[in-house]
């Protein structure tokens, strides 16, 4: 289980334990975060779990080369923190994340 | 239309989404989603992917958690049929006993597997992929050195044949036809899968039909007769030779069924209170003269957005959506934008043997669809250029 802290462009603040295995897009979905399609339930193929990482206790996997393809068409703006979040797996380590999420993801 | 209830049926993709959207656009009544299923709603996409391959749960599967459909006082009426629909009256009879009334109906129903309709199919080693408990039960035969057979060289039977191979299973498809997926794709695409199929180690027999099963019915393994002769010996055999939309519902009500729910631009069946969505319904072809039935995540879930939209507000223009779909097999990442079915001329882009490439498709000049395999970027501009030479033709549509 993880602590994991979506934030609107809003202002507003959605905060779940997240179990451990899942990833931080199917935290979001199945709570009903607003602004995460998650489209492709996760296969990286759709950029509609566009994130931008506040916050990380520790490092985050690498982007690989199909993330970062994907991640240079999102249809809000590409940013340093940018992440797909159905390729971040949650850990018990990556307690206290905090994610803003984008204005747009189609 | 805030306050009359809505029932839809089947809480796949499509049922789940409609629901969630029409809260989304403020509908504040009476809401309930009758399904077959025992789970909450789930994403199959992952059923012939990571879910097979062992690498994602249940967990990973769920749509939305049933707290938070609880929360937006949408009704899972779960583990439960339709069984009727009493126009009449305005109602949907429920194999539990009881009745839901309906102010409008939504049938999101999807498919089912076809099976082959040859001697010996029922044997408890054929399998098809459909729930998550067809794809809990197959998980448990692909150990490393069993014999797959898969029938059926489609989106399901190769993605199958690929997770089969990484867990070290033997297989072998069976194909009718004389290439892969030759219905859907275009040729450079269709060849760079075999190729892949090939290297992998997947046996591929084109151009053969299965006459029989063989197996003695208590015994784990059976036979699988082709009409040559051959006899591919199997411990478990996987069909994946298409679905057909689940109608019954649709045609116990009267209502126009032709592979498929018939339903308008709207989605509308010719009962106004009657609406069908996605992989059960045929609806007009945007960008075309006939009429589609897709079996696509997009298509579930656009088509619930719809007509949640065309419900709550008042007269919307026709569904539009550019279909897209997808397909993971060893290391390519396939995406179609658009339909490519019936191109008369394509360009690749790309060197196939780089793994890297796009083929675009047209029809007599006119773009049909992009296939793109490990180019998201591709993609995902496809999809924006196919949704701006809709736009004019919708606009000129709405203006007739
Ligand atoms: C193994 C597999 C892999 C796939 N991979 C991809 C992919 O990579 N990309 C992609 O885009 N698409 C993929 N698809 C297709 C996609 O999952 C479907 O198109 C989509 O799920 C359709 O959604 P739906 O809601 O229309 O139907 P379904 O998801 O089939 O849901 C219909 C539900 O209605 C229920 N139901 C039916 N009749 C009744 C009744 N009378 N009463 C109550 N309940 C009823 C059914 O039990 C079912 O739960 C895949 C499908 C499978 C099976
Ligand atoms: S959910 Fe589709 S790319 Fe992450």
């Amino acid at each position: 289980m993880a602590t994991v802290t979506y934030r609107q462009p809003d202002g507003t603040v959605t905060v779940l334990d997240v179990p451990a295995g899942s990833t931080v897009m199917r935290g979001a979905l199945t709570n009903g975060v607003e602004g995460i399609e998650g489209e492709c339930g996760g296969d990286g193929i759709c950029a509609t779990c566009h994130v931008y990482v506040d916050h990380s206790p520790v490092p985050l996997p690498e982007i690989d080369e199909n993330e970062g393809e994907l991640l240079d068409c999102t249809s809000s703006p590409r940013k340093p923190n940018s992440r797909l979040s159905c390729q971040l797996p949650v850990t018990e380590e990556l307690d206290s994340l905090v994610v803003t999420l984008p204005a747009t993801q189609v | 239309m805030t306050g009359r209830p809505i029932v839809v049926v089947g809480g796949g993709q499509a049922g789940l989404q409609a629901a969630l959207s029409l809260r989304e656009h403020g509908f504040e009544g009476r809401l309930d989603v009758v399904c077959a299923e025992s789970e909450a709603p789930y994403d199959r996409p992952p059923l012939s992917k990571r879910f097979l391959a062992g690498t994602a749960g249940t967990d990973d599967l769920t749509l939305r958690a049933p707290a938070f459909l609880d929360d937006r006082r949408i009704s899972l009426v779960q583990d439960t049929h339709a069984v009727a629909v009493d126009r009449a009256d305005a109602s949907v009879a429920l194999s539990s006993g009881g009745s839901l009334p309906y102010d409008r109906l939504i049938l999101a129903t999807g498919s089912t597997p076809r099976h082959l309709p040859v001697p010996g199919s029922a044997h408890p080693a054929v399998r098809v992929l459909r729930t998550v408990d067809d794809a809990t039960r197959l998980r448990t035969k692909l150990q490393p050195g069993s014999r797959v057979v898969v029938i059926g060289a489609g989106f399901t039977g190769l993605e199958v044949s690929a997770t089969a191979r990484g867990l070290g299973c033997e297989v072998t498809v069976v194909e009718a036809l004389d290439r892969v997926i030759a219905r859907a794709l275009s040729r450079p695409v269709s060849e760079h899968l075999l190729r892949l199929h090939r290297e992998n180690g997947v046996r591929i027999l084109f151009g053969r039909q299965v006459t029989a099963l063989d197996g003695v019915p208590r015994e784990a393994a059976v036979e699988v007769l082709l009409a040559d002769g051959t006899r591919l010996p199997a411990d478990v055999v996987v069909v994946g030779v298409g679905v057909r939309p689940e109608t019954a519902l649709a045609e116990t009500a009267g209502l126009d069924v032709a592979d498929g729910v018939v339903v308008d631009e709207h989605l509308r069946t010719g009962d106004p209170r009657i609406h069908a969505i996605g992989d059960c319904a045929r609806f007009p072809d945007p960008a075309g003269t006939g009429s589609l039935r897709l079996e696509s995540v997009q298509n579930a879930t656009d088509q619930g957005k719809y007509v949640a939209a065309f419900l709550m507000g008042a007269d919307a223009p026709g569904y539009t959506a550019v279909p897209w779909f997808w397909t993971d097999q060893y290391a390519a990442k396939l995406q179609i934008a658009g339909l490519t079915t019936g191109h008369d001329r394509c360009e690749t882009d790309g060197d196939p043997a780089s793994g890297r490439f796009s083929v675009r498709c047209y029809q007599g000049g006119r773009l049909l669809g992009v296939e793109s395999v490990n180019r998201p970027a591709d993609h995902i501009k496809a999809r924006r250029e196919l949704a701006a030479l809709r736009a004019p033709a919708a606009a000129a549509a709405a203006a007739v």
